[in-house]
Parts: structure tokens; C-alpha cells; sequence
């Protein structure tokens, strides 16, 4: 629990802290809210050879709504997503998800744009960003999620590269977010999230493999008009589960179907 | 002894401004001048020889003082660690234990060398550049697996794998077993838990070479114990040890036996002649603080048809893991309070302590009373399924009713009424109602299930003729000093030492109303051997009011006879002529002839005094209770599980528990709820997990340990009866770890029978979401 020593410097400004980033070279690593990334250290799990602080970048804390999109920039807290009137407004399925992240404290400190960047399996908005195919806007480039989120904790970034911000649909239709964990302030064993569009259904899913899943199988079944509990028979579909201490793979798989039916019926 | 002004009183906890503002202690608090910081390398393996350490980089660090292996060590420590004896087995292995390893490690976790440098980062990152070769070995994970006669053995040099087999017989099993109309049998597991205490372990130690003298500063529950183990080993006299416990923030008894840190770091300060801290980080605490429970029982109950409970036989695997735990033979009396509050023709219960490549188990927080109560309720509700009867009933048939009771194993359980407790925790928990609801819930496909727990502990360590062979000669009485200073305050000290239990309220409480003197003028000491008696004996099951607390009152009785002589004198009267009340003497039929007894502290310090009297007012006192106390209550706890996801909710908690008398029923009630939390924790959420196949911890992190927060519990309602103790003069029973014996059961017991209707009749610990689902699914096919 005593980290290994590392370099340190805060950065004020996205082109500071990418300057930075080159300079320390491929073994830095960047610093926002650390909620996941102090835990790390201290286990010695994660030895970076020198941090760049991006907590004082404040143009990156923003939610902007901008024609049928909603503009996140990456330094916004889980806390200010909670009561954003904006987010609550054009996509309060973000704000559910939020107010579900771990404790106060974590909530106080923690970013949007640092759980894009450490790509936990057990990350709650990946799945989001997945299932409304939003974009992840860096330094330099637009990738889509579902081309960001590579494997566990593996990401499109350049070593150098700083998540800036995540453009998302506006989506205020029926929507819910059914977290399964045993503690209130534990990462999902999975999740399921779910959203109406004008479109139709989107279907998301927490913890249920490397990364976050759309459940296209579920979409496409209610898009032909299948009952909610025939639909989420294929939240499984595909799907390779992780087995831990937690949960077996079988259980996920199961979970996925229970959590995804209910999903939709709280959200109808 | 009556409930007075401050007897019985909801005083609120001294301790807490300090505590509750940041302001407490603890070991991490104190510092040194020219302190140094020891850090620990640990074996990554559960077992391998050690084939060489090369400590070239660590050494060279800058800013590292010294790398230390065993041969270093054998320069200040000598002997095997501490093992009590607990009892006499027919068969008994004790693995010698040396604080660090030379040849063989034998777990996870245990000492291989340690770092001393500037500070704590340079100590961690020293102790990543110290290089041991090692040879893994095959590791012994499951106890029940060890015993077989082809198992890999824990110590190579051992001669098996069994720390010992013994069989408890109360009365003719066999007889029982032949009368039985019906027999139940299931085999329980009670896995092992860790304690989690908030504060982890720690210590700091600074040897004089001048003087030759060596103080310790050591999270304990017992310091004047570290001090006898320590100075043996390092071979100082034991008056030149001091060993100071400041607040302790948190045991559960984890902090009871001596661990090789408490050696390691004041012997590491005799060889650099520097004072030394380590403080146990969160993941050494999960991987190397001993665990609790670790156990497989199997037993079979046999009964009447009427519900009369004849015989009780099992058989309790004790995992010990690599070496005996100091006090590990004490969770043999699992066996002991099997047969719970029933009368039982017969009981016959073999122990097997079994040794594996794991960090050792120990007394936790209730110690083999809540694996016996968990078991015998558990054996109970199984029996009252297969007779149909109402589990409340099947109780009440059996219950012990008078008192004292002398138990198949010869104990006396000193008083009780197990159906007043049971009576009223129906009453509270709506017992009937709920009855009716988790019919109609039945009907509609839910999963509703209540459970009870009617428990007895065996508490207040202990009678001298009972506990002085149990630890190899020092017996569990508690002693006391007490002594009023001139100006009329009163200092108190006593041999146990609280780490969250309030003594500092409850016996400055007792104390205050004893000698009739303000709250404000006892001051409570404890936690440091440089104070008070010669020895004290610390604070574990449920001890310290019922031995520690009559210390206390003992020596407050010694201080009012002598003053009594001296008021008579003082004030020309008989001292059978004196009242002693409100803190003063008077004269009968004289109140203006008053001496309070502040005024006779001050006067015992002057020259007028008695022929014969010496100066000064203070006593010293050791209780040895006559018997063990016997707390005992019923808990209620109803559940629902999630047919779909096999998430328990708790639908209703209650507790009726009976500790005789109260000094402060806020701490009760708060001791009360605590366990019940421990326990439910264990029932549902807690328990460490080894790979099976490598012997690796896989629960290291509070990620994957689950102790579960205020979200995950219920708010009990709780009650009590009064059923004074007539053990000692207070009255007065334990109640530290009644929750934690009680509420296992309960939860698990309603678990059950919430899933009964799907043909489940047990369910093992923690019931988790997971393992239901997968009971379901197997019961479904």
C-alpha cells in the first residue's frame, strides 16, 4: 500500500499537459480524479515513472448541448453530472449512472473522461457510450466508442493522447440503469442499461466481458416486436463473461437476461 | 447490585470527542526522535524453500539501514513462538515457529526478511529489491484434504499434518443414537473470515543499549501478555519491558495473540540501536493478521418423534493453517457449547486441528461459540423441518429451565430463562404475523423465510481452576488498582485494555457510583504496563465487566473499608456507626457528623490517622471468578431471497439478548448491534478465498473482501431481559461478542427456509447471490 516514487507535475491547459505527457515519455501516466488510479498505485499494480496532473485543466469541465448532441468535456465530475440540469434534461440516463458510481466522495472527485481513459470492464459509461454509439473526442482525433474500448483496460489513446471530451446523443426518452452489486459502492457485477430512442431500443451491458457490450441481439428482437422478456433472452447472446470471486460466468450470463428484462420494464 | 444514578445510566462515551474528532492515538500517531521504518518481505508462496536471499540492491539503496534475515535475528530472539495448550489431546504436533523463516516458508505472506531505512517509501521500495530464490513445494489448501495419509505436508519435517484429534464425550452417544426416531445429518462450513480491524496492526519499539530497558508501542488487546513473550524471547527482564497499547482502533481478537512483527521490529531496534515503526498495510492485514472460523463440521442429531432431542455427534475440522495460532485451541469449544441451550441425552464431538500452507486461524470475535451456536441451531431448524414442527416450539421442548445447568460436558451455565428471551423476541418480531405473511408471500411464488437463533455463550475468562492449564500456567483473572490522590481524584487502573469496547465510560461509570464520587474525578487507565497491577490479563471473550470490572470493584471495596476506619476515626465514632452514602460518611442519627470521602482521601495523607494505619488510600485487587457467565438471548430474522437473482434482503432483524445487569445500556446496545453486523457480514458477504489449486489469497484487497457497510444492514430492534449473573456481585454477564454468536444463525436459518419450498435444506456461508442462484438452478433440474 506505499506507492513506488514517481515524477509529478500539473498541467493547466490541454496543450500543457499533452507537452508533458511527451516529455515524461511512454511511462507517464495521467492523473484526474484517481480514483482508480491512486488504488493502483498503492498496490503497486501500476508504477508509473511520473504523473501529469490534469485537475487544474479547467476548460475540459463543461456540459455543452450543441443541436441533437451533448458535448461532455472530460474533467466534469460524476457529482456535477448528477445535477447538471442539462444532462437530467437531455440525457438523464447519464445522471442516473452517475449518481450510481461509487460513494460521495468518489463521486466528488472522480471524471467522466478519466473512467473513458482507465476502460474498467466494470466501467458504467462505456456502456452507455457503446450502446448510443457517441464519440470520444481527444487532443487530435474523433474515435467511436465501440472502436475506443479495445480490451480490459486497454484503449484507442497514444501513449500521449488525453481524452477531452465525449459527444452523446441527446436521448430523454424512458430509459433505466439496473446496477447489480452487493455493497452500494461496489463496481457492477454487471449492469444493464437501456434507452429509447426514436429509432428504438438501445441495449447496453456492464461487466459481461472486456469491455462494455451493446446488446444488439436484444435491440433487433424488440425491433421486431418481441415482448420485453423474449428480447432479454438474448442479452447472452455472445457473450464471454469473466468469472471472479464475485460472480461465475454462467451467473453473469444469466444476470445479463434478468437485469436487461427488468431494465426495460422499470424504463416503460 | 441495584441499578442506581449512574449504574445503568446511558452516560455517553468519554472516549468519543477524542475519537470521533480525529484525535485519537493510535500506533501510526506516535513517533520517535531519529525514528526508522521497517518494511517486511514476504513470502509470495504458500510453500517452497528458501534456496538462497541476495540483499546486494536493497542494501544499496540510499537511505537503507539494514536488510535483516533469521540469522540476524538469532543474534536477539530466541525460541518458538507461543502456543497455549487449551488442552490435552491424545494426539498433538506443534510446529516449532522462529518469527522470520530460514529454510521453509509455510504461507503466504510469512516473514522472510525485513528492510530498515529513513523512511516508509525507501522501506518499500528496498524490500522489492531484496532477491529470494525459492523452490516451490506443493501447498496443502484443504484441510479436510491434509488429513488424508497421502497429503503433501505443510513442514517437511513434520510427521503428518494433524495439530491434534481429541473427542469430547458428554454422555452415551451410542445409547441416544439407538432410542432415535429420526436423524438428521448435514455437513456445515464456516469459512474463514478476516477480522478487518480499522486500524491494522503495528508497532514501534526502542531498545537502550545504555539502559538496557526496551518500550513497545503495539496495537494489543493485551499488552502485559506482548511484554511476557517479548522479554522471554529477547531476553530482558520483564520489569524492563514497557509495552504500551494507546487506543487501539479495532481487534475483534485479532490482536490478542503475538505475531512476528511484535518480535521482528523490537529486535530489529536492538541490533541498529535505533527506535524502529512498521505499520501493517491493508493488504498484509487480509494476507497476514490470523483469520477466524476455518471450519467443516459434519453432525448428525437424533430425536423422538415428539420433538425430544436425544443425541448430538459431529466432527469439527479445525483448519489452523501453517502453525498453531496462540490461543487456535481455544476454537475447540465450538465442541464444547454445541448442545446450545437444549438438554441433550448425549453429545460426542471430535476436533481435528489441521494444519495448512495458510496464514494461521485464531480466535475472532465470539471464538468458537458462533460456529457451536451455529451448528446447533442450524441442526435444530433441520430437525424441526424434518418433524414438521414450528422451529419455535422444537425450541421451547427442549430448552434447559433450571438453573444452574450442567451441560453434557460438565460446564454450569449459572442462570437463564431462555423463554423469557425467546417470548419476547417473538413478541418484537412479530413472530406470528410474519408467519402469516410469508404465507400468503408463499402463494405467490416468493421466497419469505424466518429464522431463529435462541443462543448461549460462555463468557468471562476465566475461573483460575479452568484457565491456568489452558495457557500453561498463567490463569485469566483480572486485577485492578485503584487509589484516590490527595486532592480527592481518583485514578483506576485495570488489566484489561478496550479497543472500541468504552471502558473508559463503563468503569469510570462503576467506579464513580462504587466510591460515591463524581464521573469527572475517575480517571480510567489502561494499555500501558509501566501503570497500575503487575499484570493484567487484556480484553477478549467478553471478559473484561464481569472479571475486570469486579477487579475494579473489588479494590473499590478494599479503599472503602480502609476509609470507613479512617472517617470513624476522624469524626470519633465507631465505624459500625458510620452510613456510607452519596460518597460520605456519616455518623447514625448524627448526619451533621459527615466525612465525604474526598475529605477522607485528603486526611489519609496527613498525620492523623489510626494506630496502625499507613498513609495513603488506594488498593490493589485481582477477581477470580468462581465460574464462566452465561449471556443468552433469541434472535429473530426474516428474509427474502430473489427467485431470479438469489439476492437476500432482510425483511426484519431482532434481537432479545439477556447479559444480567447493565452499567450502560447505550454500549450494550451498540456492542449488540456491532455483532449482529459481523455476523450477518459472515452470513452473507465475508469470506477469504485461496486459489485451491496455487494456495494464493484471492480476496487480498477490500474489493474483493467483502465487509459489507450501514447499506447493506439492517437496523435491528433489539430488546433485553434482566437475568442477574450469580457469579460475581455486579450481576453482571458479557455481551462483546453476543451478536456475533447469535445472528448467523438466524440469517442462515432463514435463508433456508426461504428456499425450502424448492427443496433446499442448507445453505453454506456467505450466502451470496451467485451460490443461491447456482442452488436453485440444481434443485430446478
Amino acid at each position: 500500500m506505499i506507492p513506488a516514487a514517481f515524477q509529478y507535475s500539473k498541467a493547466g491547459s490541454v496543450r500543457e499537459a499533452v507537452a508533458q505527457l511527451r516529455e515524461a515519455g511512454p511511462e507517464a501516466k495521467v492523473i484526474a480524479g484517481g480514483q482508480s488510479l491512486i488504488p493502483l498505485l498503492r498496490l503497486r499494480l501500476s508504477q508509473p515513472s511520473h504523473l501529469v496532473d490534469v485537475n487544474g485543466v479547467r476548460e475540459l469541465d463543461y456540459v455543452h448541448p450543441e443541436g441533437d448532441l451533448l458535448r461532455v468535456g472530460a474533467m466534469t465530475r460524476h457529482s456535477t453530472l448528477v445535477r447538471s440540469e442539462l444532462v437530467q434534461r437531455h440525457l438523464p440516463l447519464l445522471a442516473e449512472m452517475a449518481a450510481q458510481v461509487g460513494d460521495p466522495q468518489i463521486r466528488a472527485r472522480g471524471t467522466l473522461g478519466g473512467v473513458f481513459a482507465h476502460a474498467d470492464a466494470a466501467g458504467d459509461y462505456p456502456t452507455l457510450a457503446v450502446m448510443l454509439d457517441a464519440t470520444i473526442v481527444t487532443d487530435r482525433r474523433r474515435v467511436a466508442a465501440r472502436d475506443f474500448f479495445q480490451h480490459l483496460f486497454t484503449t484507442a489513446l497514444a501513449e500521449d493522447e488525453l481524452v477531452c471530451e465525449v459527444v452523446f446523443p441527446m436521448a430523454p426518452g424512458p430509459h433505466r440503469y439496473i446496477k447489480f452489486r452487493r455493497r452500494l459502492y461496489d463496481w457492477a457485477i454487471v449492469g444493464a442499461a437501456v434507452q429509447k430512442m426514436d429509432s428504438g431500443w438501445r441495449v447496453g451491458l456492464t461487466h459481461v466481458g472486456p469491455t462494455a457490450v451493446r446488446a444488439a441481439a436484444v435491440e433487433s428482437r424488440l425491433q421486431a416486436g418481441a415482448t420485453f422478456p423474449e428480447a432479454a433472452g438474448a442479452a447472452a447472446d455472445g457473450l464471454e463473461p469473466p468469472s471472479d470471486v464475485r460472480a461465475s460466468a454462467d451467473y453473469r450470463r444469466h444476470l445479463a437476461q434478468v437485469l436487461t428484462r427488468r431494465a426495460l420494464e422499470q424504463a416503460a | 447490585m441495584a441499578v442506581t444514578q449512574l449504574i445503568g445510566a446511558r452516560v455517553q462515551r468519554r472516549e468519543d470527542p477524542r475519537l470521533i474528532t480525529g484525535h485519537g492515538r493510535f500506533i501510526e500517531d506516535h513517533t520517535l526522535p531519529g525514528l526508522t521504518h521497517l518494511a517486511v518481505v514476504r513470502s509470495p508462496h504458500p510453500h517452497a524453500l528458501i534456496l538462497g536471499i541476495d540483499t546486494t540492491a536493497a542494501r544499496a539503496l540510499p537511505g537503507v539501514l539494514a536488510v535483516l534475515t533469521a540469522a540476524d535475528f538469532h543474534k536477539v530472539l530466541s525460541g518458538s513462538m507461543p502456543v497455549t495448550p487449551a488442552f490435552a489431546p491424545e494426539k498433538k504436533y506443534v510446529p516449532e515457529r522462529f518469527p522470520i523463516a530460514e529454510r521453509e516458508v509455510c504461507f503466504q505472506g510469512e516473514p522472510v526478511a525485513v528492510v530498515v531505512a529513513n523512511d516508509r517509501y525507501l522501506a518499500a521500495d528496498a524490500a522489492d529489491l531484496v532477491h529470494v530464490t525459492y523452490e516451490p513445494l506443493p501447498a496443502v489448501v484443504d484441510p479436510e484434504g491434509a488429513m488424508s495419509p497421502g497429503s503433501p505436508l505443510v513442514h517437511t519435517d513434520g510427521p503428518d499434518n494433524i495439530g491434534w484429534d481429541m473427542t469430547y464425550a458428554g454422555g452415551d452417544i451410542d445409547a441416544a443414537f439407538s432410542r432415535a426416531e429420526v436423524v438428521v445429518k448435514e455437513r456445515i462450513i464456516q469459512q474463514r473470515l478476516a477480522p478487518t480491524a480499522m486500524e491494522t496492526r503495528g508497532v514501534m519499539a526502542s531498545y537502550s543499549p545504555y539502559s538496557e530497558d526496551l518500550s513497545l508501542w503495539l496495537s494489543s488487546q493485551n499488552p502485559h501478555f506482548i511484554r511476557l513473550f517479548v522479554s522471554g524471547a529477547m531476553g530482558i527482564p520483564e520489569s524492563r519491558v514497557r509495552v504500551v497499547s494507546p487506543d487501539v482502533g479495532g481487534g475483534f481478537g485479532s490482536k490478542i495473540s503475538p505475531y512476528p512483527e511484535d518480535y521482528l521490529v523490537p529486535a530489529a531496534s536492538k541490533l541498529l540501536g535505533r527506535p524502529v515503526r512498521w505499520i501493517e498495510t491493508r493488504t498484509e492485514s487480509v494476507m497476514t493478521t490470523i483469520h477466524g472460523r476455518g471450519q467443516v463440521f459434519t453432525a448428525e442429531a437424533a430425536a423422538l418423534r415428539d420433538g425430544t432431542l436425544l443425541g448430538l455427534r459431529l466432527t469439527q475440522v479445525l483448519d489452523l493453517g501453517a502453525y498453531h495460532g496462540t490461543f487456535g485451541a481455544f476454537q475447540a469449544c465450538a465442541c464444547l457449547m454445541s448442545g446450545g441451550v437444549y438438554r441433550w441425552e448425549a453429545i460426542s464431538a471430535r476436533t481435528v486441528g489441521v494444519l495448512t500452507n495458510k496464514v494461521p486461524t485464531d480466535p475472532y470475535r465470539g471464538a468458537g461459540r458462533p460456529e457451536g451456536t451455529h451448528l446447533c441451531e442450524r441442526m435444530v431448524d433441520r430437525m424441526a423441518d424434518e418433524l414438521g414442527m414450528d422451529p419455535a416450539e422444537l425450541r421451547r421442548k427442549n430448552f434447559a429451565r433450571e438453573f444452574p445447568f450442567v451441560n453434557n460436558f460438565g460446564l454450569t451455565y449459572d442462570s437463564g430463562n431462555y423463554d423469557g428471551t425467546l417470548d419476547r423476541a417473538l413478541e418484537l418480531s412479530d413472530y406470528q404475523g410474519w408467519r402469516q405473511r410469508q404465507a400468503a408471500a408463499r402463494e405467490e411464488g416468493k421466497l419469505v423465510g424466518i429464522g431463529l437463533s435462541t443462543w448461549v455463550e460462555i463468557c468471562g475468562f476465566g475461573p483460575s481452576a479452568a484457565t491456568a492449564g489452558a495457557t500453561g500456567g498463567i490463569a485469566l483473572v483480572e486485577s485492578a488498582q485503584i487509589r484516590f490522590l490527595p486532592s480527592g481524584s481518583v485514578a483506576a487502573y485495570v488489566g484489561t485494555h478496550a479497543h472500541g469496547q468504552g471502558h473508559d465510560t463503563t468503569f469510570s461509570q462503576l467506579v464513580a457510583e462504587t466510591l460515591g464520587v463524581p464521573l469527572e474525578a475517575v480517571d480510567l487507565r489502561h494499555g500501558d504496563t509501566a501503570e497500575g497491577p503487575a499484570f493484567g490479563y487484556g480484553t477478549y471473550g467478553s471478559r473484561s465487566l464481569s472479571v475486570g470490572g469486579m477487579a475494579l470493584y473489588t479494590a473499590s471495596q478494599e479503599i472503602l473499608a480502609k476509609a470507613r476506619k479512617l472517617a470513624a476515626h476522624l469524626l470519633e465514632a465507631s465505624p459500625d456507626d458510620l452510613e456510607f452514602t452519596a460518597g460520605a460518611f456519616t455518623v447514625r442519627g448524627n448526619p451533621q457528623a459527615k466525612k465525604t470521602i474526598q475529605e477522607v482521601a485528603l486526611a489519609s495523607y496527613g498525620g492523623n490517622l489510626p494506630a496502625g494505619m499507613e498513609q495513603g488510600l488506594e488498593a490493589v485487587s485481582h477477581f477470580d471468578p468462581p465460574n464462566f457467565v452465561w449471556p443468552f438471548g433469541a434472535h429473530v430474522c426474516v428474509v427474502e431471497v430473489d427467485r431470479e437473482t438469489g439476492a437476500v434482503e432482510i425483511l426484519s432483524y431482532t434481537g432479545v439478548d439477556d447479559c444480567g445487569n447493565v452499567i450502560n445500556p447505550m454500549i450494550v446496545e451498540g456492542q449488540v448491534q456491532g455483532g449482529i453486523a459481523q455476523s450477518i457480514a459472515q452470513a452473507l458477504f465475508e469470506e477469504v478465498v485461496y486459489d485451491g489449486a496455487s494456495g494464493q489469497l484471492v480476496t487480498g484487497t477490500m474489493l474483493d473482501y467483502l465487509v459489507p457497510t450501514m447499506n447493506e444492514l439492517p437496523t435491528p430492534k433489539l430488546d433485553r431481559t434482566v437475568t442477574p449473573s450469580p457469579t460475581n456481585a455486579l450481576g453482571v454477564k458479557g455481551i462483546g461478542e453476543a451478536g456475533t454468536i447469535a445472528a448467523s444463525a438466524a440469517v442462515i436459518n432463514a435463508v433456508c427456509e426461504a428456499l425450502r419450498p424448492l427443496g433446499i435444506h442448507h445453505v453454506d456461508m456467505p450466502a451470496s447471490p451467485d451460490r443461491l442462484w447456482r442452488l436453485m438452478q440444481e434443485a430446478g433440474r
